[in-house]
């Protein structure tokens, strides 16, 4: 496919990005933008390593062309928060120390912020539900688990706001 | 030219874009060590730490990370010894320039070996400080003491001295003292707490950098095109297509066939675009017939055991069975990814290697280069559980760079990973067994039929043929003997008569490697099931039975309190539970002394069984875990979580499917992994700590009782004794 120029917008600014469309945002975020917070995976909608949000909504990057992306603005997990000012999913992760090499974590972050954003107060079988498509080889799954719950807690949905 | 400019123009050239290097690249009080291309000596104090100018101290690790928490368990032992606060200590890991040749992170040997080589290193820095300040604060050393990275009189804290004001950016210029004397365990203050882990922020929030994210100035995007199946000849590219694709290209060399492009998305277009015609044969056993494959196989046998003659005079009861266990993979979240520069004769690899002084030297001889003209820069990788794809994906970049004269990054697909990543060893267990009439065990007889469980590169020459790429290009790899299968093969009961064999096979059909615990989850599996099947024939508790046998008060310790925590009632395996509707549920158990000598594991799990549904989850497991020192409890903790997490999906869900030419599990629906849904709703621990003891390895330990758990909880709620991995219902 040709390539053209495609305006998007991430973590709240606006970039022209000059690709081809059908070019997966995954490649877009990581090579042109430098936001390798987003993780190449399976590149097949498998495991959710590469997840954004797209309007609030988690999606996987690796299966969002360059031409979809367009229609909302996108926030990566850079974009949710700083080792300084982390979001309160991400500082409830690190309270619950609920990493190993932390290579799924995108994943597991980006999609537990849309829930929250959504669901004040998710049950547990919730939790579970909406990241069993998000794959953890090393078994940190005890404590995502907790640190969801732990975020819910602190009142996550409510910064929603730096979400778009 | 010396080969010190070369060198650091070449990282300037390079022009390395990633943030957590930045770390690394400063504050080498003398940076002499790492102009020579050697790696550091290890008697060298200069070797393990800098006192940095600014106050700060870099610590220079050959053990490197691999997201089981080492690198902040190893940050406390260096602080507690050298009396450094916590958060002054950066860290610079698996540099193959710049820091000692420690081995590579392997078999759970990082707190054990690496951590008492820094702790020696540290101790002897210490002694050095505390000299250094004695002249000038008038005093002798034996007055002083030293807190929070200063040196100050004993009782008269006001006559001080920092660590910085004495030697901040000079060399301590002398040796590693081997008998520096650590401090007393009772003294500890920062090892034995839950210290977070230090790199946890920047993961959460993006910003670590794993060797996916590497990126070099100037660096083309490649991928790999494996052969359609193993041992595939390639006869002709049809390349046409790639004139659609810009700066598309192909290298080949023999059977070694990658792609670059300048844009990522391309050199993934033009893998996908390129027609390679492909020469195919059958090179593996029919899948159902693995068992039958693997005991005939030439092999060498190995003695492990052989204790005390037969039991035949005493035995009233006997028993045999044969449990098998499939290939498996590592299955690493992040697919393996390389990056190498070669230009002019030198070679720069960004790899997450488990061991980057001997991937320098594998490098460099695949290549034709001299080792120490090869610099390995270790950087963090998705967690890799032992040998996956990423020394091969190391070599796919250097011989792809070295072809295009440009830095190259080879990111491996899933597919690829998949397909190609060494493999878990299959492997074949009988046992055979006599009760007395006092219902304990009078003979065990053990045999085990096991490929080698490493394949890695090796340092020597010709060690570089492992490499997937030299095989590709024609290399074949010496046989190395056989390594891990007889790993406790051997178990730690007392028993009058015990011979252990186990057939070291000469190959395998799939290539295999290093995947936690090697052969020590399948021989667990085996033995451990096996004791229940004979505590079931004695009639007797399956806890009482293996208590019979024991008197190792560690052991018995560990499973003391793991019955303890799991409220265990004793009573026969399978006598107590009705399923309710249509779910039956259990308890089973299990023991590891890992290795004979290391951790002391017992486990407790609870199934559900969902026979109509063909389901087994685990509801619950217990572990009580003994590995001597804790540093870093919850680090620990987080480990063991995992390992149980990680067990139970390789003994429930994991088995490499295969056709006669290729492995045909390519993604994660053809080689599906525990997800949320399937994991337990609590995994307790208890941890039982040994200050007075050293630390042994904990990284693997507690994965191996628990596939044998599961089997016996499985009979325990249905009868159904299951001696197949993956345990299907
Ligand atoms: S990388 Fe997108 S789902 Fe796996
Ligand atoms: S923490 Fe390693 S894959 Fe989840």
């Amino acid at each position: 496919m040709p390539s053209s120029t495609i305006r998007i917008t991430v973590n709240g600014a606006a970039h022209d990005i000059d690709a081809a469309p059908d070019t997966p945002l995954l490649y877009v975020l990581r090579d042109d933008l430098g936001l390798t917070g987003p993780k190449f995976g399976c590149g097949l909608g498998q495991c959710g390593a590469c997840m954004v949000h797209i309007d609030g909504a988690a999606v996987h990057s690796c299966r969002t062309p360059l031409s979809a992306a367009a229609r909302g603005p996108i926030t990566t997990i850079e974009g949710l928060g700083t080792p300084e000012k982390p979001h309160p999913v991400q500082q409830a992760f690190i309270d619950e120390q609920a990493a190993q090499c932390g290579y799924c974590m995108n994943g597991m972050i980006m999609s537990a912020a849309a829930l929250l954003a959504k669901t004040k107060s998710p049950t547990r079988q919730q939790i579970r539900s909406t990241l069993n498509g998000n794959l953890c080889r090393c078994g940190t799954h005890m404590r995502i688990v907790r640190a969801v719950e732990r975020a819910a807690s602190l009142g996550a949905s409510q910064s929603g706001g730096s979400d778009e | 030219m010396s080969s010190t400019t070369t060198r650091r123009d070449f990282l300037k050239r390079t022009g390395v874009l990633v943030v957590g290097f930045s770390l690394g690249l400063h504050s080498r009080a003398d940076a002499a060590v790492f102009e020579t291309g050697a790696a550091p000596a290890a008697n060298q104090l200069d070797s393990w730490l800098a006192i940095n100018a600014d106050g700060t101290i870099t610590v220079y690790s050959g053990k490197v990370e691999l997201g089981t928490g080492v690198s902040t368990a190893l940050r406390q032992i260096v602080a507690e010894e050298l009396d450094a606060p916590f958060e002054k200590i950066a860290w610079v890991q698996g540099d193959s320039d710049r820091t000692v040749d420690q081995g590579s992170t392997v078999g759970s040997q990082t707190i054990k070996r690496g951590g008492a080589q820094l702790r020696m290193a540290a101790a002897t820095a210490r002694a050095a400080l505390l000299e250094l300040a004695a002249p000038k604060l008038g005093a002798a050393p034996g007055s002083l003491e030293v807190a929070s990275g200063v040196v100050r009189v004993h009782g008269d804290p006001s006559r001080h001295i920092s660590f910085a004001e004495l030697l901040g950016g000079k060399r301590f210029e002398r040796t590693v003292n081997s008998a520096a004397v650590p401090k007393a365990t009772t003294a500890y203050t920062i090892v034995g707490k839950p210290v977070h882990r230090v790199e946890l922020p920047a993961k959460m929030t993006g910003r670590h950098t794993y060797v996916q994210d590497v990126k070099v100035d100037g660096m083309l995007h490649a991928r790999v095109v494996r052969p359609a199946s193993i041992g595939a000849k390639l006869l002709s590219v049809d390349d046409s297509a790639l004139g659609a694709i810009p700066g598309a290209r192909v290298i080949r060399k023999a059977d070694f066939l990658a792609v670059v492009a300048p844009r990522e998305y391309d050199a993934i277009r033009a893998a996908a675009a390129i027609k390679p015609a492909w020469s195919e044969s059958a090179t593996l056993p029919p899948m159902d017939e693995l068992k039958q494959t693997l005991m005939s196989i030439p092999s060498t046998e190995r003695g492990v055991a052989s204790d005390g003659t037969s039991g035949a005079g005493r035995v009233a009861k006997r028993l045999a069975a044969t449990y098998k266990w499939p290939f498996q993979m590592h299955a690493s979240i992040g697919p393996s990814c390389g990056v190498a520069d070669v230009r002019n004769g030198k070679a720069t690899v960004w790899s997450s290697t488990q061991g980057s002084h001997t991937l320098k030297s594998a490098i460099a001889h695949l290549l034709g280069m001299q080792p120490d003209d090869v610099h390995v820069i270790w950087i963090e990788g998705s967690g890799c559980y032992g040998h996956n794809g990423s020394d091969d994906a190391a070599a796919d970049a250097a011989v792809i760079s070295r072809e295009v004269g440009a830095p190259v990054r080879v990111q491996w697909s899933r597919a690829d990973e998949h397909g190609w990543e060494p493999k878990g060893a299959a492997m074949v267990m009988q046992v055979a067994a006599g009760i007395d009439a006092s219902g304990k065990i009078a003979d065990w007889d053990y045999q085990v039929w096991t490929p080698t469980h490493s394949s890695r590169p090796g340092a020597q020459p010709g060690g570089e043929a492992n490499f997937i790429a030299a095989r590709l290009m024609g290399m074949v790899p010496s046989s190395r003997g056989s390594l891990g299968g007889e790993r406790n093969a051997a178990h730690t009961y007392s028993v009058p008569a015990m011979k252990v064999r186990a057939h070291l096979l000469e190959r395998a059909p799939l290539r295999t490697s290093s995947l936690r615990g090697l052969g020590s989850p399948q021989n667990t599996f085996a033995n451990e099931s096996f004791m229940d099947e004979l505590a079931q024939l004695a009639g007797v508790d399956p806890i009482e039975f293996r208590l019979r046998h024991l008197s190792d008060p560690r052991a018995v310790a560990a499973i003391n309190a793991v019955a303890r925590l799991a409220k265990w009632t004793p009573r026969v395996s399978g006598s107590s539970r009705a399923p309710s509707n249509g779910v039956a549920r259990g308890r089973g158990m299990a023991f590891v002394r890992y290795e004979g000598t290391e951790a002391s594991v017992a486990a407790i799990v609870d199934v559900e069984v969902d026979q109509a549904q063909h389901r087994v989850r685990v509801t619950h497991a217990y572990v009580a875990h003994d590995c001597g020192l804790i540093v870093n409890p919850d680090g620990l903790k987080n480990q063991i979580e995992g390992n149980v997490i990680q067990a139970a999906s390789r003994a429930l869900n994991e088995a490499v499917q295969f056709d006669r030419s290729r492995v045909t599990s390519l993604d994660w629906r053809g080689y599906p992994i525990l997800r949320f849904a399937d994991a337990p709703d609590a995994v307790d621990v208890v941890l039982i700590d040994h200050p007075e003891l050293p630390s042994v390895g904990a990284g693997e330990a507690s994965t191996s009782p628990i596939p044998a758990a599961i089997a016996n909880a499985i009979f325990d709620a249905t009868g159904v004794r299951l001696r197949d991995v993956p345990l299907r219902v």
